[in-house]
């Protein structure tokens, strides 16, 4: 068995199974008396899919395999791997006999989705404690079975026997094979990433694992490779129509003519026109393609809503802020410290906005039938999905299923919850099921942006050179603009140009770190949208929201610090920063890269080509990362080759090595990309970054030649996310190192060559 | 005005009936069905919808059917299966490169074309060899450990 099944597929297996079992065993369950307490552990018919049921996330099935119901899903790190592991230790089951089953909102419960790098940190915490109370279960009905004290019983690949006697057993399949359980979980009733609902079984300790912590492999790869898996953009029904949808050449503007006598050439086309949403449909993808391009349409007189982009930075500084937040409280009196320093160092820092430019422009296929639709998606969140769809098409939630099937890639709140509406609506308007793909022009330019964002850093220093205050302020555009999924109508393309009302959130971020200043304060703005209105320039997350551009600026500054200090950069933090796990990842990240003690800028250079190294750290929601960047500079031409990157990673217990070193290689690629390379371009009438050489990202000739992950485990410690914390310090790394070789800050991404040219000189 | 085409594609001969400026990518997915290329930018700049013609790669998101004529189609499914793997499949698995897994087309077939003509390459060759393709999910390091490992094993 493949450990990774398309969901649509193994659900019809499932329930296959199931029912099969179901057959043989109705009205005789095999090897139980009715009488029995136990009995009231397992059902027939399944409970209702309900957080508190813990047949919501786990099912034994008549071959003694197991089902796990995970309410997240994969965005290519393995997760599924990690969870599988989790479920199969609990269970003390071979780790191949657990098939994990993601974001199904048929079988599985609204768990936040891919989210906030939650996968383990929440989601493998409540697979965790549900797989142990399916342990405890099913042990006691052993326990009945066999005539001996639960006490007395181990479990060996699936199969429960006496401890003293191996012939004395039953196995999962024996006991509950084909039906469900039937035990209520203690839920706290939350939905979402905060989910939990444990049992009466206390997990194992970390100290007896042998699956979690091993490198086991993702199973999904093969599949992949050998062009067996079907993406989202694969999926076909019977009837399906493809659907296109138009976007206007001047941002805010909206259809106010539409000739359908421009596309009557091409066959079976149709034009879907519903205030500002237009979109067109045909049977063949071509002539929906074709009919999207030639379709005359007459755009409202609308002004350009935008600012050059030159002056992006200068709009964010005057722009008056919508909301302000110091987080947490400051500590001491920091405008008081100020006033008595001897020194005070400050600067600001730039970020523009980038798109997630994923691999493939979303893709979205909805079939909408007898009061019921199907949507198939490459979602993070696919019951959110389901509540925006069953908001937008107007039927109860029970009635919309969602399966979540790989997308041509996912770093956040990308296009893909776009595209399911869009294709929702199309649906419900030609009574056919559409497919919906978005063109490249629309992937980059059209979907929902990371915020643009200034921050100033300031410090006061003491007549000795110590840091008696420290003061930073990120002013940005919102991180939640557009909410990190698609449940309401207002979040989504389809709904604003439809014309729902407006409701634009307020979010942004502070540094994570351990500087244990005496006064500090750290503190968020945000403004309001440059568009507010179905914006190409809309907000919201992108790969750890915000995270990038906060630690760009408060590591890059923690190196300004240093450095007129004339101390070395690790030396400078190793004075303030406090938590033990945090000095932990520094020391590593250090001594791996072989650090050399010294003040930078380096002194010992001249010529065109230069070397320097940086450091950065940071913390997110309890890990802790640090990381080396080393990079060569060619003064000349401005360009930047980061050579090699030395990364320190403490996540709590690991419970897959592999997984993580693969997840950090990507992130530190991507985030060197961010870094160098991207920034999306705007005019005053449209973005202007619509594909890979208006967008560009970082070209494989331009690889480090060295990634080097140090990862520190700590089993006692409960997971925390992997997903994401090795992006966000990867910017302030980088602008450190090219500090250390050339004596130069930069302090605006991205790192172009021709911005490098110019700062330098 | 449709036309037909008699496309031969991994050794099967398909008939299609459409436009001749339709790209061959809308006929391989749309009419024939297949689950691979991938759609990636319709302009020739990342790679996803990779496949042989001829021996040679080729952007299918750009190539007219007319373009195509008798030519021999070969794409990802074609170049090996799980019984009988291309060394580049089988260096994929092993380095378990891909992250989101859509950009596979791109580096796969370029770079079987690559190893195929060019044996021992050097890494500044086969970096040069795989220039402009895209991956978004960042897996440029484990792309070239996997592109390493194959052309060792294609001797």
């Amino acid at each position: 068995m493949t450990k990774f099944e398309k969901s649509a597929n193994f659900s019809r297996r499932a329930l296959l199974k199931a029912g099969g079992a179901l057959v043989v065993s109705f009205g005789a369950p095999i090897g139980f008396d009715s009488a029995r307490a136990d009995e009231a552990m397992i059902a027939a018919a399944k409970p209702p899919l309900t957080p508190d049921q813990l047949s919501s996330y786990i099912a034994v099935n008549a071959d003694g395999t197991i089902a796990a119901f995970f309410g997240k899903m994969d965005m290519g790190q393995g997760l599924f791997v990690a969870v599988g592991q989790i479920v199969a230790e609990e269970l003390d089951v071979p780790f191949g006999a657990v098939t994990v089953i993601m974001g199904d909102t048929a079988n599985s419960v609204n768990q936040g989705g891919a989210s906030g790098s939650t996968g383990l940190q929440e989601g493998g915490k409540q697979m965790r404690v549900a797989a142990a109370e399916a342990r405890r279960v099913l042990v006691q009905m052993a326990a009945d079975k066999l005539g001996l004290p639960a006490e007395q019983l181990t479990v060996t690949d699936g199969v429960v026997h006496a401890t003293a006697d191996a012939n004395k057993k039953v196995s999962y399949a024996e006991l509950i094979g084909g039906r469900f359980f039937n035990v209520h979980l203690d839920w706290n009733g939350k939905y979402g990433n905060p989910l939990y609902a444990p049992g009466q079984a206390k997990p194992k300790d970390p100290k007896t694992h042998k699956i979690v912590g091993l490198p086991i492999k993702r199973q999904d790869i093969a599949p992949k490779v050998f062009a067996q898996q079907d993406f989202c953009t694969d999926i076909k029904v019977p009837g399906m129509v493809h659907g296109r949808m138009i976007r206007p050449d001047i941002a805010g503007t909206v259809p106010v003519k539409v000739d359908e006598t421009s596309i009557k050439h091409i066959p079976t086309a149709k034009v879907v026109w519903n205030n500002g949403f237009l979109g067109v449909v045909a049977d063949k993808e071509w002539d929906a393609i074709q009919a999207a391009q030639l379709l005359k349409v007459e755009w409202s007189n609308t002004a350009p809503p935008f600012p050059a982009q030159a002056a992006l930075y200068d709009h964010i500084r005057k722009e008056p802020s919508r909301k302000r937040q110091v987080e947490p409280a400051e500590t001491g009196n920091v405008d008081d410290a100020f006033k008595s320093a001897a020194r005070v160092i400050e600067a600001e820092y730039e970020w523009p906005f980038q798109s997630h430019a994923s691999m493939g422009p979303a893709c979205s296929l909805v079939e909408i039938k007898d009061g019921h639709a199907t949507c198939w998606s490459g979602t993070q969140k696919s019951h959110f999905v389901r509540s925006g769809l069953a908001a937008m098409l107007q039927m109860p939630e029970d009635n919309v299923h969602v399966i979540w099937t790989p997308g041509p890639g996912s770093y956040g709140r990308n296009d893909a919850d776009d595209a399911a509406m869009d294709a929702a609506v199309l649906a419900k308007a030609v009574g056919k099921p559409v497919r919906v793909q978005y063109m490249r022009n629309q992937g980059t330019g059209w979907d929902p942006k990371g915020p643009a964002s200034i921050h100033k850093a300031r410090a006061a220093l003491d007549a000795a050179g110590n840091v008696i205050a420290y003061d930073f302020l990120s002013k940005a555009f919102s991180r939640v603009d557009v909410d990190t999924n698609g449940s309401k109508p207002y979040d989504t393309l389809a709904g604003q140009t439809l014309g729902v009302d407006l409701k634009s959130g307020d979010g942004f971020g502070i540094p994570a770190e351990s500087y244990a200043f005496a006064n500090k304060r750290t503190a968020w703005e945000v403004i309001p949208p440059l568009l507010d209105r179905a914006s190409p320039l809309r907000t919201s997350h992108l790969r750890d929201p915000v995270g990038p551009q906060i630690h760009f600026a408060s590591e890059s500054f923690m190196d300004e610090v240093a450095a007129a200090l004339n101390v070395d950069a690790i030396e400078f933090r190793l004075r303030y920063v406090k938590d033990p796990r945090d000095v932990a990842v520094i020391k590593a990240a250090a001594e791996k890269a072989g650090w050399q003690t010294r003040p930078s800028p380096r002194k010992d250079q001249s010529g065109e080509k230069v070397s320097g190294r940086g450091i950065a750290y940071a913390q997110r929601n309890g890990t802790r990362v640090a990381m080396i960047a080393e990079v060569d500079i060619d003064r000349t031409s401005g360009k930047i080759w980061v050579r090699k990157f030395t990364v320190a990673h403490d996540c709590g217990q690991i419970i897959n090595p592999d997984g993580i070193r693969m997840t950090v290689e990507g992130n530190i690629v991507q985030g060197i990309s961010r870094t160098l390379w991207e920034e999306v371009k705007f005019d005053t009438k449209a973005v202007t970054s619509v594909d890979w050489l208006t967008y560009p990202i970082l070209d494989i000739t331009e690889t480090p030649d060295q990634i080097d992950v140090v990862l520190i485990n700590h089993p006692e410690i409960a997971s925390s996310g992997a997903g994401e914390p090795s992006s966000r310090p990867i910017a302030a790394a980088i602008a450190n190192a090219v500090f250390d070789a050339t004596g130069v800050r930069i302090r605006r991404v991205p790192f172009s060559p021709d911005n490098v040219k110019s700062a330098l000189s | 005005m449709n036309q037909k085409f008699s496309l031969n594609v991994n050794g099967t001969v398909h008939s299609v009936e459409a436009d001749a400026d339709m790209p061959l990518l809308y006929a391989l997915c749309d009419d024939i069905g297949l689950n691979n290329p991938h759609f990636g930018c319709g302009l020739a700049q990342c790679g996803a919808c990779t496949v042989h013609l001829d021996g040679q790669p080729i952007r299918s998101c750009i190539t007219p059917l007319s373009a195509v004529g008798d030519g021999k189609i070969v794409t990802l499914a074609g170049l090996g299966t799980p019984e009988k793997p291309h060394p580049l499949q089988t260096a994929y698995v092993e380095e378990q490169v891909p992250q989101c897994g859509y950009c596979i087309n791109g580096w796969i077939m370029t770079a079987a074309a690559f190893l195929r003509d060019k044996k021992k390459p050097t890494e500044t060759e086969i970096k040069s060899a795989l220039e402009g393709l895209k991956c978004r999910c960042g897996t440029h390091v484990a792309i070239l450990r996997a592109v390493k490992r194959a052309a060792a094993m294609m001797g």
